[in-house]
């Protein structure tokens, strides 16, 4: 087990860098950082100098291999407009994100599976078609729309919640947190719903089919002939046998939250690390986009190694597997 | 026993409550971007130098209605042609209780001249600076400058004690190397508003500075909340919804909303910044065009059929919703130096454009790319298009380039080799006067003496950078003027640039305060006042 995670951790860091590399190669085409640094005023020398200075004028791979190699050192390098350590800002943003993603994964799952159940197992109920409709409106309405209706129903016209931002947040050493405050938990939802909606109707759906294939094999009908409770048939022989792929999929759909979580923050100016990335994006800050997309990268290959470790708790076949050595 | 203290005690701080209820008048505010640093000395740059003007102060300010007064200064005066005596105001202390003198004027001065300033181009407006005495600054400048007050309302000023206690002494530099430079997050200055908290990017907090020497500023703000919020939609959502007071800018398509919406108004005024086209009339061959072996844009004519084949008013009314005030020259009302009676423009004529072509040798037209901001300005993208649609009437096939403001300004400025055959650009003088316009805009570029930066079309004509030093120094009001008439004379003849319109500002403001709008776009707390 452990080498194995080792192993899986030496592999991410070869994500990590041919996502840097690929970055790098990019960041040529998303304009000029000069211009967003210094003000109108500015003479051409002193702008020059600066782009010089920057090591702006090196080569793709050689900015690329400065990165890499300051990285290794844990610098990431002073951002252009906010004129500090990366790794700081990251640092105050991270918690934001991983609020917000934790939550939504949270509501994604405690909502969709058991509507994802429901509708299986009582597939022509009209609270089940009902569902199935909804689920519609959640795959194909995009992020940014439902997070601007929240805000327009929720925020303008009721006055219910606040339409932006995180509200009151208390510092928890370095972790500011605002699931403490009421302002905090209020600014939460609508965030977290805009955010967790497309991946809640997913979990539902796949749980849904997964459910009634399940339902069809012999040993669920096994268990029914056994005269178990029909509750207890349903939640535990069929549900624990749908949870490998509902595992994979949430597992790397927690990433894609954190990843997408972008969209979102900016509609409601939600103060994370997506926020920091568009407003990176806008004035072209290098440091912050190479080191964000870098964390992301990190993130996939953390998650995917849970995920894979997950398997093993849930299916007894991978452990009677791993026991016999391969 | 216990419960009895309790209940007193629950009293007490109800009653407290109730006390600072009653005082505190918050005003939380809204912007598309945040204050880039809170070193006054780090970025020149509207909006960051505006938001600082709020925590620090100048020598001098502008008040409500633009005129200079005197903020740290009480008065100064032209001693000599190269000498200005400032007499500072008495009993002025910054907001960790440090008085105020001339000593602080002087480190001031000095710290722009660091190497990380980006305030440079004031800094080389001062040769020197003298303490004459504790409340007595001498600025000596390389030569006469007759508008030196009005270039220094940005300039502000520092307490030399705190700078060297937080070694600070040098401008917060944008190149790294000086990493966690405290100016770039705190801050200590004269101003009626004291820095609370900061994160960047997400929330500043400021309150009120109970020892502001101006007993009479009208705002009765206690506690300020400033939000950049980038997205426009969420910054009209959050000035509809009573989350904040004021939000700007608003786009001018959602006016109608904040018109028919209870509680809410919009606040429209013109900017001072005009958006101009222009032309590449310097390279023999353009570019980004089909004609080969000639440059149209060294034509006269050609310049002039673009500008008459330009429907302004149509412009105004169908892409800027009627808010742009239409321009014949390029600098708008509020700038030092406009004259009204040369402000008009040549009349709207596609047959007089076409005539022109027709001499000019371009009947059948040719092709040209265009580059376009799309998110500077207001409507800039549209502005192109729709000029792109008028030019294809006199025959110009114009390909439009709009793309995001990095991008386009990697492009089009100097650090690129000016990089474009026809485009369009805006600009507000920093000093609020012409002469920085004709040198950043107008007069030849290349040249020894630094001018025409922003003349990206190298539109050139020597006359004007004789006419343009002399302009700098020249200290009899009356014949400055003509000089600066004398140019945009010689602009307008040759058609140097196109200029379109002023655009307007667009703010949202609640009914529940009032703000004063500058037509620099700048916001100042001094002026804001929530109602009772």
């Amino acid at each position: 087990m452990f080498t194995f995670i080792a192993k899986r951790l030496v592999q991410s860091i070869l994500v990590m860098l041919t996502v840097a590399l690929i970055a790098f190669s990019l960041f040529r085409y998303v304009g000029d950082p000069i211009n967003n640094m210094v003000g109108q005023d500015t003479s051409l020398e002193e702008r020059v100098e600066l782009k010089e200075r920057l090591g702006l004028n090196d080569s793709f791979l050689v900015q690329f291999a400065r990165f890499a190699g300051n990285a290794a050192r844990g610098n990431f390098g002073f951002s252009y407009q906010h004129r500090r350590p990366v790794s700081d800002l990251i640092a105050e943003r991270l918690p934001a994100t991983l609020e917000l993603s934790i939550v939504s994964a949270f509501l994604a799952m405690a909502i969709g599976i058991p509507m994802g159940v429901y509708t299986a197992i009582r597939r022509n109920s009209w609270l089940a078609h009902s569902f199935m409709t909804l689920s519609l409106v959640g795959i194909s309405l995009p992020t940014f729309l439902i997070g601007i209706l929240l805000i327009l129903v929720f925020g303008v016209m009721l006055r219910w919640l606040p339409t932006f931002g995180r509200g009151d947040v208390v510092q928890l050493g370095w972790w500011s947190t605002g699931l403490l405050t009421a302002s905090g938990l209020k600014s939460l939802i609508m965030p977290s719903i805009t955010l967790a909606l497309f991946q809640m109707t997913l979990i539902m759906r796949l749980v849904r089919s997964e459910m009634l294939e399940v339902l069809r094999t012999d040993f669920v009908k096994f268990a029914r002939a056994r005269g178990l409770a029909e509750r207890y048939v349903n939640f535990v022989v069929a549900l624990k046998n749908t949870m490998v792929p509902v595992i994979t999929i949430t597992g790397l759909q927690l990433g894609s939250i954190i990843a997408f979580a972008i969209i979102t923050e900016s509609v409601f100016q939600w103060p994370g690390m997506g926020l920091l990335f568009i407003q990176a994006v806008g004035n072209v800050d290098i440091p912050i986009m190479a080191a964000y997309l870098v964390l992301i990268a990190f993130f996939f290959v953390v998650i995917n190694l849970i995920v894979d470790m997950l398997y093993v708790v849930v299916d007894p076949r991978l452990r009677v597997d791993s026991a016999g050595g391969h | 026993m216990i419960g009895k203290t309790l209940k007193a005690l629950l009293v007490g701080t109800t009653i407290l409550a109730g006390a600072s209820a009653a005082q505190a008048e918050t005003f939380r505010w809204a912007f598309q971007g945040d204050a880039q640093t809170l070193d006054p000395h780090g970025l020149f740059e509207t909006f960051t130098l505006g938001f600082q003007g709020n925590i620090y102060e100048g020598l001098v300010k502008r008040n409500d209605k633009m005129e200079m007064v005197g903020a740290l200064a009480e008065s100064w005066e032209n001693i000599e042609p190269t000498v200005w005596r400032f007499k500072l105001r008495p009993g002025v202390k910054f907001h960790n209780g440090n008085d105020f003198t001339a000593e602080d004027v002087v480190f001031s001065v000095n710290r722009l001249k660091t190497e990380g300033s980006d305030m440079k181009v004031v800094a080389t407006l001062i040769k020197e600076a003298k303490v004459v005495d504790d409340l007595t600054v001498d600025i000596i400048t390389p030569t006469p400058n007759p508008i030196l007050p009005n270039q220094f309302e940005i300039f502000y000023i520092m307490d030399k004690q705190w700078a060297e206690e937080n070694n600070t002494t040098e401008a917060t530099n944008v190149k790294g190397g000086d990493e966690g430079n405290h100016a770039n997050l705190n801050a200590n200055g004269t101003g009626p508003f004291i820095v609370k908290s900061r994160q960047t990017g997400v929330k500043t907090e400021l309150t009120r500075n109970p020892d502001y020497w101006d007993k009479d500023m009208r705002s009765n703000v206690t506690e300020a909340i400033f939000t950049p919020i980038s997205q426009d939609a969420t910054r009209v959502a959050a000035l509809l919804s009573g989350n904040v007071d004021l939000a700007y800018p608003v786009p001018v398509q959602d006016w109608g909303r904040l018109d028919s919406a209870e509680g809410v108004r919009p606040l429209a005024g013109p900017e001072a910044r005009t958006i101009f086209l222009g032309f590449d009339q310097l390279r023999d061959e353009l570019t980004a065009s089909n004609v080969k072996g000639k440059n149209p844009f060294k034509d006269v004519r050609v310049r002039k059929a673009f500008f008459q084949a330009i429907n302004i008013d149509a412009i105004k009314e169908k892409v800027m919703r009627g808010a742009s005030t239409p321009t014949g020259l390029m600098v708008a009302p509020q700038i030092n130096g406009y004259t009204e009676a040369m402000n008009e423009r040549l009349p709207y004529d596609v047959e007089a454009a076409k005539k022109l072509m027709a001499e000019a040798g371009y009947a059948d037209g040719f092709e040209v790319t265009m580059d376009c901001p799309n998110d500077r300005y207001v409507n800039d993208e549209k502005i192109c298009q729709a000029a792109a649609a008028m030019l294809a009437r006199i025959n110009v096939k114009v390909d439009l380039l709009a793309q995001t403001k990095s991008k386009y300004f990697g492009k089009v400025l100097a650090q690129n080799g000016y990089d474009t055959s026809f485009f369009l650009l805006g600009w507000t003088p920093s000093t609020f006067d012409s002469h920085n316009v004709i040198s950043s805009l107008i007069a030849c570029r290349g040249g020894e003496d630094n001018v025409g930066s922003f003349n990206l079309g190298g539109y050139c004509n020597p006359k004007i950078n004789e006419l343009t030093l002399k302009i700098q120094s020249e200290t009899d009001q009356a014949k400055r003027q003509a000089m600066i008439d004398e140019v945009f004379q010689i602009h307008k003849d040759e058609v140097g640039h196109i200029p379109l319109h002023q655009q307007p500002l667009s703010w949202g403001v609640s009914d529940k305060v009032e703000v004063v709008q500058r037509p620099d776009n700048q916001f100042d707390l001094r002026y804001a006042v929530v109602k009772k």
